[in-house]
């Protein structure tokens, strides 16, 4: 008995040691979205290409859907454009943008530039429904399914990896289901 | 040491501007609101900047929160409200006070199971060390004698 006591000291050093393992490849700065599972929140906000349309969450019923959060004063949204266009022109995803606290013509010479793989863009220069979607750094990029109700949240650059190994799945998941 | 000094000094001087910047204008009624105010943002968290709460931090989200705190003051809603339409937006990261419930009792309950269990840890120590002093056998007759003599230096025997 007083033998299994010497290993005491061991025994926690390994627990502690396999609980901090397990949080060493984890990124800090990535925080699960709050409203995963929940509808996207309520909004009624002007198309950027079209200041007369007003857009709302009827945008994301029907088809499963991307919601990618950008600006133009974003660095690393210029970063996962070309990725972006990639996925919109050869692999068929829907993405709705959110033009997140820019202004018009700055959004425009962005897209000029490096072209545009949105089917609808959400203009929100107050940042309003960024905020009611607890966005804290765009880029940020959501999966929303048929129903608009928020499956996923990815902060940071969409590539192909995070397409492959994070997106894709919850996208396949959610068609299954709908 | 002195150069210390001068560093720390150094420290010191300069981080005065770079805190005053962060601070807008915001106006309260009452010196009660705005030290409730001041008390909310202390408690809220950059989801950003993740070691800063909002009131430190001049990231643009912050901002952003600290607007939503003062806006949400002004028309009338609770403390509790104000945390709760933060949190459902950013997530319980937000809050540098976890919420006591079943998922964080073992966190808010640490401290005193680790207090109480040292204390019996000692207090096992305690025990067993005052048990084995007395468990000791009394020297026998002879030894004491011998003891005796050892201390007076009369001692000439070497075996041991």
């Amino acid at each position: 008995m007083k033998r299994l006591f010497m290993f005491l000291p061991l025994v926690v050093a390994v627990a502690i040691g396999i609980f901090l393992f397990t949080g060493l490849g984890k990124d800090p700065t990535e925080l699960e979205s709050a409203l995963i599972g929940k509808s996207v929140p309520e909004f009624s906000l002007q198309a950027l290409v079209d200041p007369d349309q007003t857009l709302g969450t009827s945008v994301f019923k029907g088809q499963v859907s991307l919601l990618n959060v950008w600006a133009e004063w974003c660095p690393s949204c210029w970063d996962e454009h070309e990725y972006l266009m990639h996925l919109a022109n050869d692999k068929g995803v829907r993405i709705v943008g959110l033009n997140y606290k820019d202004t018009r013509e700055k959004a425009f010479s962005f897209l000029n530039r490096l072209g545009n793989p949105y089917e609808t863009i959400i203009f929100d220069p107050q940042g309003s429904l960024g905020f009611d979607l607890g966005v804290y750094g765009a880029p940020e990029t959501y999966v929303i399914d048929a129903e608009g109700v928020v499956r996923f949240r990815h902060v940071g650059v969409v590539n192909q990896r995070v397409w492959e190994e994070e997106l894709l799945p919850i996208i396949n998941q959610a068609k299954g289901n709908s | 040491m002195r150069f210390f000094a001068v560093v720390l000094a150094c420290v010191f001087w300069f981080s005065g501007p770079a805190q005053a910047e962060v601070k807008e204008v915001y106006d309260f009624d009452t010196r009660a609101e705005e030290q409730r105010y001041q008390q909310l943002i202390a408690e809220l968290r950059c989801p950003k900047c993740q070691n800063q709460n909002i009131a430190d931090s001049n990231a643009p989200i912050s901002k952003d929160m600290r607007d939503q705190v003062y806006r949400m003051m002004k028309n009338d809603a609770s403390n509790d409200e104000i945390v709760n339409a933060l949190v459902l937006r950013f997530g319980e990261f937000v809050q540098y006070k976890p919420p006591v419930d079943r998922r964080t009792i073992l966190l808010w309950a640490f401290p005193a199971i680790a207090v109480i269990g040292g204390f019996l840890v000692v207090a096992g120590v305690v025990w067993r060390s005052r048990k084995r002093s007395q468990d000791e056998p009394e020297l026998s007759e002879h030894d004491k004698t011998r003891a005796e003599r050892m201390l007076s230096g009369q001692d000439d025997q070497t075996d041991r």
